[in-house]
């Protein structure tokens, strides 16, 4: 494509619609309009000028509005069908895997689940075509923004104070006719004092005020760029930690993916509303709802290794600081936040047994079993100890003769035994999960008798360390200025020119909010005695309508 | 009188208040018959001083309820919803003030009224908050999201007024149908006022226990007589009618009864008001809004998304997500409820470019703003009721 010259001598990148320089049309389409097509000033952009190549052709595309609303129309439909049925992180199921949240599916929503599930909607949101959308729109959005901002920015950056007569008579807001001498001193006196920008060139003048507010659009895409940016660098190892731990009251562990740091529970406290005293006025609600949550907390010591110190060296642990983890205030140290998320209440910590003969029911003494540290070997003095052969922490049954263990959690306690007294001195070997003893060996003589257990919290934390937040909330700040600067804001411009036969010749133009604009002039006007103007987009409107009604009258005569 | 009963109070007194004012209102419109306005503004004015009135006695009702409960009374399904009936109201005054509109206000103050209605049917006691909801935050997100709707719902409002005025309803048209659809459907939320207000009056009550998604027995109390069983259920209450049919575990059978009572009850005083008026219910209003400037209407439309639009961007998604990261270590977590809120902004973005890129003004506008109504009432109630997640209110 060419270059266009203009008449006046201009030359113009090609596309150009309206003169950069004069405001001229340029296209014949151009020419017969009756108002001048000034949404980016008339500017070449490159999707409208240029179609040949394959990358012409995929910057078009992303470059249209209708393709651009088309995503958001597409995105919009797709977050919906998400939330027919739940998504499989929300579905509860006893052990997580694919085939188990499958049958989840099936179960519990029949034929329709199947299908959700075939169709992968149980996890719409990680999916390759629901981030591809999402990569889509952010493609859109640079592009469209690109291909206007551009062309948009040169024309108002150079912008001339005299323009064409048929610029002039062809934008919305027009006057013309005889004013006084001083009107055109007049008028840039009231137009500054209105805050306007006033530039003068031999017998014209440009007024303009809120240039800026024709980037909003611009800046808030910026933002949700910055902000989608910033979620796709999530996916990045190292900006992101998501860590579960599991922390029983009186442990201290180290904190997962936080080297050198480690926490310590003191107690966990899980409270629920009363109803009395000062939660009486809650008595209805907790009536009828039964009863609601009040607090849940961990009391925890937050350690550090001293930084000299080996890695995974305990012994030598500083406390950092003491605090009560609580939902919606979680502990924070080092871009490092720990959250109250889970807990399990009432774990077996120890069990205490005494070693009885069976028939006398005599006590030759009792020993307690750590959960989590037993011991090999529990000496009970004279010549009498019992051996821990084997600790299944979780029982789950036999496997060919052979003691199994679900999980390392303590939920079913199974312990093989050898019980060795001056009567049994080669020992004898039992079994003993909880309200249950198997003497695999033959009959014994003695036996463990369960006397009490003790028990203990554990708190479920979650150790975040997200390095992105600060980039999401930079997207979303200059998103929002983005989108004030460009809604509350507007671009206001009047050029106004006297003729060689002594008349003035005004024109108008606003992206927005005519009716503040018309409100400014009004002042102008009355001011400066400017001739009186007319909104040519309503008398367009209004010879259209008045064309219509005489037809349908035309139509009932005939 | 204690603090929640003065609260209760004033929240009766904005009801009576917005329940005058619409007639006032409708008077005003009704008034102006040879267009020339005056008339019309000083009725208006009138009208605009009840609303006033009921709008600070609604007011009135969240302060002194946020003083009895301890806490922004916004965490339940009655709390928010009479929340977005009163910031519907605001809204519609700030829109009153710049454009002095009275047809805007027999249109709007009817909607709040509903929602109002809608809003007592859920349990009001003064509920305790569970931990994720003990923060700054919840007034501070919430509040904003109220707002930001029920300036929203104004966009609405003037698209209803526009549409009123331009669609014929003389000729058979799918702009007609829509239009009766949307009367229709606010003659049904009427339905499940009455519905539910009769049978709590009457106490109705009828108990069953039923096999749950689980396969555990459970129980469950309808409040209107059960139209559709639960899942393998068995009656304990003595002569409550046989449901006519019983429905899968995973569907809470005595929602979908309270649904068809609404609709039932809807359906007879839809027809009752459309044999005693002899026409469409869209065509009642057609004398009221003979002389509104069409103009006019499509400019508060797209005003009022404007100013809604950012406030909502602010609420729904950049507070929610601050707090989400403070309260459950993730500032997303495509909770149906989050979602719907992403969609309701997706949809305001979609009709903020459809207007500036493909010029749709007018009717076309006015559709989208009613749309986006619709979105937001399903936000409300279904996703609330129906959708459960970590905000589900019921
Ligand atoms: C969720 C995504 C998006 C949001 C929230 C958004 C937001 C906005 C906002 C608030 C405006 C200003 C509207 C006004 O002042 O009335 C705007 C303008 C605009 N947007 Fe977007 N946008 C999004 C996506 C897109 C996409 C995908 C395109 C691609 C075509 C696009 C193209 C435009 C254009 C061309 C303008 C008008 C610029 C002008 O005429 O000066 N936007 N956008």
């Amino acid at each position: 494509m060419e270059k266009m010259q203009c008449k006046c001598g201009h030359v113009n990148p090609p596309g150009t619609i309206l003169c950069e320089s004069c405001g001229r049309s340029l296209t014949e389409e151009e020419q017969n309009k009756k108002l001048a097509d000034m949404r980016y000033e008339g500017t070449a952009r490159r999707s409208q000028t240029y179609n040949k190549s394959i990358i012409d052709k995929i910057w078009n595309f992303f470059s249209s509005v209708k393709v651009g609303v088309s995503i958001i129309v597409l995105l919009l439909i797709a977050a919906a069908i998400g939330t027919i049925l739940p998504q499989a992180q929300y579905v509860n199921v006893p052990v997580r895997n694919d085939a188990t949240i499958k049958a989840y599916y099936a179960d519990v929503y029949g034929e329709i689940g199947k299908i959700y599930h075939f169709l992968g909607f149980h996890d719409l949101y990680s999916s390759a075509w629901f981030i591809i959308l999402v990569g889509m729109l952010a493609i859109s959005l640079i592009v469209a923004s690109l291909d206007r901002f551009v062309p948009l920015y040169r024309s108002l950056k150079n912008q001339r104070v005299l323009r064409h007569p048929s610029f002039m008579n062809k934008q919305r807001i027009y006057a013309e006719g005889p004013a006084p001498e001083d009107s055109m001193q007049k008028a840039e006196e009231k137009l500054k004092a209105l805050k306007y920008k006033v530039t003068l060139d031999k017998n014209g003048l440009l007024a303009e005020k809120g240039r800026f507010s024709r980037w909003g659009p611009y800046v808030n895409h910026i933002g949700l760029i910055i902000f989608l940016f910033g979620v796709m660098l999530r996916m990045m190892p190292g900006f992101y930690v998501d860590e579960t731990l599991w922390i029983r009251e009186g442990e201290t562990r180290a904190i997962p993916d936080a080297p050198g740091y480690f926490l310590e529970n003191k107690n966990f406290t899980m409270e629920t509303y009363t109803g009395e005293g000062e939660d009486a006025k809650f008595e209805e609600a907790i009536d009828r709802v039964g009863s609601v949550a009040k607090n849940y907390q961990t009391d925890i010591v937050l350690y550090q290794t001293p930084e000299e110190s080996l890695p995974g060296a305990t012994d030598e642990i500083e406390e950092v600081k003491e605090h009560a983890i609580r939902v919606n205030q979680p502990l924070k140290f080092d871009g490092y936040a720990v959250y109250q998320m889970d807990f399990r209440q009432n774990e077996l910590r120890a069990m205490t047994f005494d070693l009885t003969n069976k028939e006398t029911e005599e006590s030759l003494g009792s020993l307690t079993i750590d959960l989590v540290n037993p011991e090999k070997s529990y000496d009970l003095g004279n010549d009498t100890r019992v051996d821990l052969l084997g600790y299944y922490p979780d029982f789950s049954g036999f496997e060919n003769g052979e003691p199994q263990t679900e999980t390392p959690i303590p939920n079913n306690p199974g312990f093989l035994v050898r019980m060795f007294t001056p009567e049994t001195p080669d020992g004898e070997v039992s079994f003993i999960v909880i309200q249950n003893t198997i003497e695999p060996l033959g009959e014994n003589q003695y036996k463990l008798t369960f006397q009490n257990a003790e028990t203990r919290d554990v708190s479920g934390l979650t150790i975040r360390k997200d390095s992105t937040l600060p980039i999401l909330g930079l997207g979303g700040l200059i998103f929002m200025i983005g989108v004030a600067q460009g809604m509350y804001f507007n671009h206001r411009r009047f050029w106004i020119q006297r003729q060689e036969d002594g008349g003035l010749v005004l024109a108008g133009h606003t992206n927005k909010n005519w009716y503040g604009l018309k409100k400014d002039l009004d002042q102008v006007s009355e001011f400066a005695s400017l001739p009186p103007y007319i909104d040519q987009q309503e008398e367009i409107e209004k010879q259209e309508k008045l064309k219509k009604e005489q037809k349908l009258e035309g139509d009932e005569l005939s | 009188m204690t603090m929640a009963e003065l609260s209760s109070n004033l929240l009766y007194v904005a009801f009576v208040a917005y329940l005058i004012a619409t007639f006032v209102f409708g008077g005003a419109v009704r008034g102006n018959k040879e267009g020339s306005f005056k008339s019309e503004g000083r009725w208006g004015k009138v009208a605009f001083v009840i609303t006033l009135i009921g709008f600070f006695s609604h007011l009135g009702y969240f302060i002194t309820r946020w003083s009895a409960t301890g806490h922004a009374p916004l965490s339940n399904m009655f709390e928010f919803t009479t929340a977005f009936g009163m910031t519907l109201v605001g809204g519609f005054i700030i829109l009153y003030l710049l454009y002095k509109t009275p047809v805007l206000g027999m249109i709007v103050l009817p909607v709040a009224l509903l929602i109002i209605a809608f809003a007592s049917m859920f349990p009001s006691e003064v509920s305790p908050l569970i931990p994720a909801l003990q923060t700054n935050w919840l007034a501070i997100h919430v509040s904003t999201v109220v707002i930001a709707e029920g300036i929203l719902a104004i966009s609405a409002g003037a698209g209803l007024v526009y549409l009123l005025k331009v669609v014929d309803m003389n000729k058979k048209s799918k702009q007609r149908f829509w239009l009766e659809a949307i009367m229709y459907s606010l003659v049904v939320v009427m339905g499940f006022v009455i519905a539910s207000s009769y049978f709590s009056l009457t106490g109705y009550q009828a108990d069953f226990t039923y096999v749950n998604k689980d396969g555990n027995e459970s129980s469950i109390t309808y409040n209107m007589p059960p139209l559709v069983g639960m899942n393998e259920y068995t009656s304990l209450t003595e002569g409550a009618m046989e449901p006519f049919f019983e429905t899968p575990a995973i569907i809470n059978a005595s929602k979908i009864t309270t649904v068809l009572w609404s609709f039932f009850v809807g359906t007879i005083l839809y027809w009752l008001i459309r044999l005693v008026a002899r026409r469409r219910i869209a065509a009642i209003f057609k004398p009221f809004v003979k002389n509104v400037s069409l103009q006019l209407m499509d400019e508060i439309n797209y005003r009022a998304v404007i100013i809604g639009f950012p406030l909502f961007t602010l609420g729904a998604l950049i507070f929610a997500m601050i707090w989400a990261q403070i309260a459950w270590s993730r500032f997303w977590g495509w909770d149906p409820k989050e979602v719907w809120a992403l969609i309701t902004w997706l949809f305001y973005a979609a009709y903020l470019h459809l207007r500036l890129g493909k010029g749709w003004h007018g009717e076309k506008s006015a559709w989208l703003g009613v749309v986006g109504f619709a979105i937001i009432m399903f936000n409300l109630v279904a996703v609330n009721l129906i959708i459960a997640g970590l905000h589900s209110y019921a």
